[in-house]
């Protein structure tokens, strides 16, 4: 089968795109009721995980939630074989009461037995799931008038929903919403220090049981927009992302309702586009986008970001070593044979050897003289001498104020010595001078 | 009819297979905490399998497992980058990789539906059991045992056995590293096995039983029979290897029992079968429960057992040593009323019927009780105890000498003689004389 003909291949598999002009009116909010509603009710819902989602992480119960939504199952089974009708506000009861009879099965286990935090998420998850497929299976053969849209709980169906079931939804979302603000405060204390709100006179064990009360509403509520495999990643993926950016929690919160909103809204959008983009996958894929755009590209704690700052530092560092190398000497000029036996001595690849001689030459440390040699400017014998100094001084220390035996400093002080700071390396002086320790002078003290 | 050859035998020996093999490997998954992980693969390998079948065009099993695999790899390795760069607790790093991997492949499969192309998503969650049916059976066992029978075997079937091969082969050949890497895995790097690449090997495998399962029986028996087991067996024995050969059994069990509650008990109803591998599933579940409560050495109605025992044994002591403590004042005949003073604890009464009971205490009258010859024996070898502690901890400890009561309380029921030693405690009192 050659690809682009076949039935089965990726290249073949596209969509017709829809006309601009319908892409526009969907997108504001102009192409129908009932596409509206959806739109708003999953945005919502978006909003109100992303909130409830941070606390859920900062209180390391991610998974949990993963196997409080898949214990929904065998409620909704359950409330339908006993009510024989699809009634979505009964479903959701009956999915509410099994859940949280899955979250008090793992707190059991937890403090009963010898089993530890995963594995008993996953029996729970695994055993309630089964237990809900074998009743969806019951519901197929043995009572099948009306029980088509079960199925819809699993992988979440937001494009068929019905007007007041998005109602049901977008008022469950908003009150999560609303009571987690009006919250926020309580949440903060007891994730962040649960010890001091005790002894502060906060009752700790009502704020957490409603913390997850607030997840366990917002996951119900998703359930049939997004389905109970993927509902979790919408309290999971904005928050986490959202940590890339801050680490203050008001704004923490603020960038994780925000992801969870656009998620929701291009989900919803999308899947009213396109006939064949479950709005679930799309929602959570959009969420993955802005996951992975916030892991590499953050400012500061993003992969990149870090990469650069990591490679500046270890460059400065290999400079420094090279410069006090020079000082050590009592050199200002390093012929082409002593920078490669160095470099060697240092393990350094010719690349990082190169990239070393540059980066200190366009630090205006050093300048090529010919064969390949080097030569310190004024700066650069300034600054092998001042590591050099630190280096010493810190010795040192280590030596007569922490006990620590000669032959055993160097290797720390040679971590240490770059980091030392002005204010550092002068209280390093008076001390040691206090204690009548020779303090190592150098012939040129400048660089300060 | 309880077994249909041609009904059942192919379904039942997909799920054993599916089990076992997934139980052998979710011993080493239980113990170093890494269950998860086992779940996050399982919903992981799906856009894996999907994109495989879409380049190769074919289900053929290479390609497959090929797919998974590399789908479980990189699972593990992007779950370890986004726990290392985004700082997040590991549950959280796992919950975005799987979901996003898991709509990716949702999405994937609506994409190849559209093409009319044979793969079910909720297919991938519960397995297609039910049409493992052999449609032109032997009659009876005997017709078994010939190379037809071999030749019709589902592909389905045959490649579970191959997995389980593999996992058993990977289980025993490897089983001193797994153990190694399981409880030490820093002494293992240092003795020369590559702890790292044995965690990798593990999660192919995984993803292999994963994949190998995903026909047959459904994600959700993969997640159930890689931990269930793993955790039921955790509870009854601390040795790995008898760990691991209670967890095959409990496998066994729930595939077997599972199958059967899935398809006989329901027709005996009248009703038709249900869903074969959600059963298994939850009766995994059932029997968690009960190793729960009945388990000898970790359940929970042992450990009420010991712990009353325990605290009957304590109260035992306590009430002994007050006696001898009155009988030391001079007071042959303490009240009641005068041993509830120093005695914390409520069942009294209780006690003392246990003492008189055991011949060591025995009732004067209503209110006054007395020590029997081998009460006293028994009371002096408590008191010894607690005021041998005492000394001990002033003297070696360095406690002051109105610190160490409460300490030497919860000492003196440890069971060891304790040694010869001074004639009086730091309180100037009599050390008893131990009685042997």
């Amino acid at each position: 089968m050659t690809p682009g003909t076949g039935p089965s291949s990726i290249q073949d598999v596209t969509d017709e795109w829809p006309a601009i002009a319908e892409i526009i009116e969907t997108i504001t909010l102009r192409a129908g009721h009932n596409t509206n509603m959806v739109i708003a009710g999953t945005t919502l819902l978006g909003l109100a995980a992303g909130l409830i989602g941070v606390f859920a992480l900062l209180r390391n119960r991610s998974l949990m939630t993963d196997a409080l939504s898949h214990a929904t199952l065998p409620g909704i089974t359950l409330a339908f074989l006993i009510l024989g009708a699809k009634s979505l506000p009964v479903l959701l009861l009956g999915a509410t009461i099994t859940g949280v009879l899955g979250v008090l099965c793992i707190q059991l286990l937890l403090r009963h037995t010898r089993l530890r935090e995963d594995a008993s998420i996953g029996i729970v998850l695994s055993v309630f799931f089964g237990a809900g497929i074998v009743g969806l299976s019951y519901i197929q053969v043995n009572a099948p008038s009306g029980s088509g849209g079960l199925n819809h709980f699993i992988y979440g169906q937001a494009a068929t929903m019905q007007p007041r079931d998005v109602v049901l939804m977008g008022a469950i979302a908003l009150a999560a919403m609303i009571a987690t603000i009006f919250l926020l405060k309580e949440f903060t204390i007891v994730c962040f220090n649960d010890a001091f709100a005790r002894v502060d006179g906060w009752p700790v064990g009502l704020i957490d049981l409603l913390m997850m009360a607030l997840v366990v509403v917002v996951t119900v509520a998703g359930l049939q927009a997004v389905g109970l495999i993927l509902v979790v990643s919408l309290l999971i993926i904005p928050p986490v992302a959202a940590r890339f950016w801050t680490d203050r929690l008001p704004r923490l919160v603020i960038i994780a309702a925000l992801i969870g909103a656009c998620s929701g809204y291009t989900g919803s959008v999308v899947s009213a586009l396109f006939p064949r983009k479950p709005a679930g996958a799309v929602i959570v894929l959009t969420a993955g986008v802005f996951f992975a755009i916030s892991m590499f590209f953050a400012p500061r704690r993003g992969v990149i970001a870090i990469t650069i700052r990591r490679q500046k530092l270890r460059m400065k560092i290999a400079g420094d070593h090279l410069l006090e190398f020079a000082h050590d000497l009592g050199e200002t000029m390093i012929s082409r044979d002593q920078y490669l036996g160095f470099a060697k001595l240092h393990a350094w690849s010719k690349t990082y050897t190169a990239m070393v001689g540059f980066s200190l030459a366009r630090d205006g440390m050093i300048e090529r003289v010919n064969q390949g040699g080097i030569t310190l400017t004024d700066a650069g014998v300034r600054r092998g001498n001042r590591v050099s100094r630190n280096h010493a001084l810190w010795e040192q220390y280590l030596v007569s104020y922490a006990d620590i035996a000669p032959s055993h400093v160097d290797w720390s002080v040679d971590l240490v010595e770059h980091v030392l700071s002005e204010d550092l390396v002068l209280e390093l002086e008076s001390a040691l001078r206090k204690r009548g320790v020779v303090i190592p002078e150098h012939t040129i003290v400048g660089g300060r | 009819m309880f077994f249909d050859i041609g009904l059942d035998l192919f379904p039942l020996l997909a799920a054993v297979f599916a089990a076992v093999s997934c139980a052998l490997l979710g011993n080493f998954l239980v113990l170093r905490r890494l269950s998860l992980m086992g779940d996050a693969i399982s919903h992981s390998v799906l856009p894996g399998l999907v994109i495989a079948f879409l380049i190769t065009s074919t289900r053929s099993p290479i390609a497959m497992f090929a797919g998974a695999a590399i789908a479980g790899v990189a699972t593990v390795v992007l779950v370890e980058f986004v726990k290392r760069f985004g700082r997040v607790e590991s549950g959280a790093a796992m919950g975005v990789v799987f979901s996003i991997l898991f709509a990716l492949g949702v999405l994937l499969i609506e994409q190849a539906a559209a093409r009319h192309v044979d793969l079910d998503a909720d297919c991938v969650l519960h397995g297609q059991l039910e049409t493992l049916v052999w449609y032109s059976a032997p009659d009876s066992f005997g017709g078994l045992f010939t190379l037809q029978t071999l030749q019709q075997t589902p592909r389905q079937v045959k490649t579970l056995a191959i997995t389980l091969i593999l996992a058993i082969g990977f289980v025993t050949l490897l089983f001193k590293e797994l153990r190694l890497a399981a409880f030490d895995s820093a002494l293992a790097t240092t003795l020369g096995f590559n702890a790292t690449f044995l965690h990798y090997l593990l999660m192919i495998f995984v993803a292999t039983a994963t994949v190998a399962s995903f026909e047959a029986v459904g994600s959700i028996l993969v997640i159930a029979m890689l931990i269930c087991p793993a955790a039921v067996a955790r509870l009854f024995t601390d040795r790995l290897g008898s760990q691991i050969i209670c967890s095959v059994i409990v496998a066994l069990i729930c595939s077997i029992g599972g199958y059967f509650s899935a398809t006989i008990l329901p027709s005996a109803f009248g009703i038709d079968a249900v869903n074969a591998a959600g059963a298994m599933a939850m009766m995994g579940g059932i029997v968690l429960a009960i190793a729960v409560f009945v388990s000898p050495s970790h359940g929970v109605i042992s450990r009420v057992i010991r712990r009353r025992r325990l605290s009957g044994r304590v109260a035992l002591d306590d009430l002994l040593a007050a006696i001898f403590r009155a009988t030391e004042k001079g007071q042959l005949q303490p009240t009641r009323t005068e041993l509830q003073i120093g005695f914390a604890h409520a069942n009294l009464h209780r006690t003392i019927q246990r003492a008189n009971h055991l011949q060591l205490v025995e009732p004067i009258g209503t209110q006054q009780v007395r020590l029997t010859e081998s009460g006293m024996q028994a009371a002096s070898e408590v008191v010894r105890r607690h005021r041998l502690w005492e000394h001990y901890l002033v003297e070696k400890v360095g406690l002051a000498p109105d610190h160490v009561h409460e300490t030497a309380e919860l000492l003196e029921h440890l069971p060891p003689r304790p040694p010869q030693g001074p004639e009086s405690d730091p309180h100037g009192k009599v050390i008893p004389k131990g009685f042997s």
